[in-house]
């Protein structure tokens, strides 16, 4: 044990064989989804749960690198295109929230059909935010309110920005995960996450939003309007959890919250598969017009587009690998709430960065809907924004670096 | 696979060093850098610990553990304690690897045996050069055979000269090749002028400008090194400078945190408000950030692999958020940093110089 750069063989092929599934199954109808906003990608969606769920085929017995090898998928789908990687037919961060707070039970009964063959897409999705609470996720107001009678959970409420939510609501089989309090008064101990099936009555879907980027993500609004869930339902334990403010985070928001610290480095390999699109694409039409970037030129007789273009590469490494760091501390067991937001705050500013630089370099070339860059530029900035904006990312590292508990730095 | 935990061996080597660093080096960093050289007791003591020994042959007496990752690492911890004093402890290594990777056996027995005897002997390099256009790959020193001699002329900066040093590596383009190549250079020759340089930092290093006015070697001054060569270790010295650069930022932001929780404000630590916290923030990713790319060019490196662009993405990249760290620092410091009874502005005026430097160290 000891530093090492190198990916495993497992690693270097599920690479090669994403990068092939985004050249020849996303980037093809990249522009078309990205124009027709609500129109479910049947060619992707297809692809995926018929054959590209499995992976690649010559992959058993080769060692991997754990949660590195998934940023790997993540970048280089999200190089193929963002929005059809967050339409994937999968649990996605749904499953994320079974695997980290559900008990072993839970785990089979919600997550065994995305392994099955055949049958019929399926997607898994998390409902948090709310029109009034985003980064303060303690705000949220959906109630759960519990019938003795029927042994349910009556959910009230509405969520906006839910990814996948259209189709984890509508697709039989699917779940949304819903975070809605038991206690207002408790605070975020009262705030607990129920597995809501697809079509469970009460539940309406209202819509989608029309959106800058990622516009092939299904990015809906649920309403809950007396939506009965069975007790079975709420993640974790099924003991009935009153409010007790001298029980504080209790698993259920703070295993929420650790989904995060999770799921952040995925979203940042996501954001660099985007931020590497842009590079890509500039540095092959560079050479199309006979600019080739020397890494050895002096800094003086860089031209202004040589050295922006080694700043962004630069910059893009710096994220992935500080991405990768974060997802090796998770193969290591190591609790990773620094390393996971840093990663996060420096990949979505990088490809911010990266995405905007590369349409300013491109001119009008960069602007046109004939090439794909404007849309990685619409795409990049919602890394920025989602799954914990830049600042929220800025704060949980300053705290953590500061040693400050939250009531010292706001 | 993947791995970002140094080994066991590794993680001694950064502890012993650090040690060092807090224990002798911090505590006698202003002082290097207002009187113009570091302390020798200081550098006699690094040399106890065979940093640059170690990685030389073992042929020639050193430990034959050559690795840009561990030189990496050492090169960050001495320069948390403090950059000028760490060149200079690492400065044999200015002779002593380029001899290691491009010597003649007759030109290792000669000079390699020197820097690892009792007492510390500083090595030196010259390579940048004083002029705005400066192309480290066509640098204006022109080496020109001579019968069986070859003539040097040309004007260097930035080249180390500590007491005690007795060689010195100077790059040049060769005129028959037009390509660049290194001779070993003895200190005392006459029609070579050092004439001590001042620069923003670096003021514990002392430093010349070197002007070499028809100077005569042997040819068996020429080190066996072609064009291709001088810029592998051109790479292997932007690696090791950038591991310094992140060592003194990395001071830089520890002092500025610390500072940051104890300074108040309106009745409150100046860490509680976002405008610093979040410069704090900003700092420490960018900085681990940076660190990372430097260690993916070292391992590039051990591996033997061309490492030209990591190299350059690594340094550019250390020349940028350094500075944004030092300033961020000074600017945390307010009005104390900017006197020089602390710290922060000795690091902003230290890792200013990155963008021109060259060489300044290697691994």
């Amino acid at each position: 044990m000891a530093i090492d750069f190198e990916l495993s063989e497992g690693s270097k092929l599920a690479q090669s064989h994403y990068h092939a599934v985004a050249q020849e199954q996303m980037r093809p109808i990249s522009r078309k989804y990205d124009l027709a906003e609500h129109q479910l990608p049947v060619e992707w969606v297809d692809y995926w749960w018929n054959e590209g769920r499995s992976g690649p085929k010559e992959r058993s017995g080769k060692p991997n690198d754990g949660f590195i090898t998934v940023c790997l998928q993540a970048e280089e789908l999200c190089w193929g295109d963002a929005g059809l990687y967050l339409r994937m037919p999968t649990p996605a961060l749904g499953g994320s929230a079974v695997s980290a707070a559900g008990t072993k039970e839970q785990q089979k009964r919600f997550m065994s059909a995305f392994r099955e063959e055949g049958g019929h897409p399926i997607w898994g999705a998390m409902a948090i935010t709310e029109p009034q609470a985003g980064s303060d996720a303690a705000a949220i107001e959906t109630t759960a309110d519990f019938d003795p009678e029927t042994e349910e959970w009556i959910l009230n409420g509405t969520k906006i920005f839910c990814t996948a939510g259209e189709g984890a609501s509508t697709a039989d089989g699917g779940f949304i995960v819903v975070w809605a309090t038991i206690d207002k008064s408790a605070g975020r101990g009262g705030i607990k996450s129920f597995v809501v099936m697809a079509n469970t009555p009460g539940m309406e879907l209202i819509g989608c939003e029309k959106k800058l980027g990622i516009r092939a993500s299904d990015t809906a609004t649920l309403r809950f309007d007396d939506c009965r869930v069975p007790k079975e339902n709420l993640l974790g334990s099924a003991e009935v959890r009153k409010k007790d403010p001298t029980q504080s985070g209790d698993k259920g928001f703070k295993g929420a919250m650790a989904t995060f610290d999770a799921s952040r480095p995925i979203v940042a390999a996501m954001a660099t598969g985007v931020g590497r699109a842009a590079l890509d694409f500039l540095k092959e039409e560079l050479e199309r017009q006979g600019i080739t970037i020397r890494y050895d030129a002096p800094p003086r007789e860089l031209t202004a587009i040589e050295r922006d273009v080694i700043e962004m590469e630069a910059d893009l490494q710096a994220a992935r690998l500080l991405t990768w760091r974060a997802a090796w501390m998770m193969n290591k067991g190591k609790r990773n709430n620094l390393e996971a937001s840093m990663a996060k705050a420096k990949a979505g500013l990088a490809v911010t960065k990266i995405t905007q630089k590369t349409v300013q370099i491109l001119g009008p070339v960069g602007y046109s809907k004939k090439l794909l860059v404007e849309k990685w530029m619409r795409d990049a900035k919602i890394n920025d924004i989602f799954e914990g904006t830049q600042q929220i990312n800025q704060l949980i590292v300053a705290r953590r670096i500061l040693d400050y508990p939250s009531a010292m730095l706001r | 696979m993947i791995d970002f935990e140094p080994s066991e061996e590794q993680a001694l080597i950064i502890e012993t060093v650090h040690q060092f660093a807090e224990n002798e080096i911090r505590p006698v960093c202003r002082e290097a850098d207002e009187s113009g050289t570091p302390p020798k007791s200081v550098v006699e003591a690094a040399h106890e610990l065979g940093l640059v020994a170690n990685a030389l042959p073992e042929a020639q007496g050193g430990g034959g553990e050559r690795s840009a990752m561990t030189g990496v690492l050492i090169a960050e911890e001495l320069a948390w304690g403090d950059l000028a004093i760490a060149l200079a402890i690492l400065s044999p290594g200015l002779l002593g690897f380029p001899l290691s990777d491009f010597g003649s056996e007759s030109q290792q027995s000669d000079l390699l045996p020197g820097l690892m005897d009792a007492g510390f002997v500083p090595g030196s390099l010259a390579i940048v050069e004083p002029r705005f256009d400066f192309d480290v790959y066509h640098p204006h020193t022109i080496a020109k055979q001579d019968g069986d001699e070859i003539l040097l002329d040309g004007v260097k900066c930035q080249v180390p000269w500590l007491d005690g040093g007795r060689h010195l590596v100077v790059i040049a383009t060769e005129a028959e090749t037009a390509g660049l190549a290194a001779f070993i250079v003895p200190r005392n020759i006459a029609a070579m002028k050092a004439e001590p340089e001042l620069m923003m930092g670096l003021g514990g290093l002392p430093t010349v400008e070197l002007t070499l006015s028809g100077v005569r070697v042997p040819k068996s001054a020429r080190l066996g090194a072609d064009d291709a060569d001088i810029r592998r270790l051109i790479d292997r010295g932007r690696v090791a400078l950038a591991a310094a650069g992140i060592g003194t930022a990395r001071a830089s932001f520890e002092l500025s945190l610390e500072y940051a929780k104890q300074r108040e404000t309106f009745g409150q630590p100046i860490a509680t408000r976002q405008a610093i916290a979040f410069m704090l923030a900003d700092m420490a990713i960018e900085l681990d950030g940076a660190r990372l790319l430097v260690w993916e060019a070292a391992a590039a490196l051990d591996r033997g692999e061309d490492a030209t662009r990591l190299a350059r993405l690594a340094y550019d990249q250390t020349t940028r958020i350094s500075l944004q760290v030092t300033d961020g620092a000074v600017q945390v410091f307010g009005g104390h940093g900017y006197i020089r009874d602390y710290l922060p502005e000795l690091h902003l005026r230290n890792v200013a110089g990155f963008a021109s430097f060259e060489a300044l160290t290697l691994i």
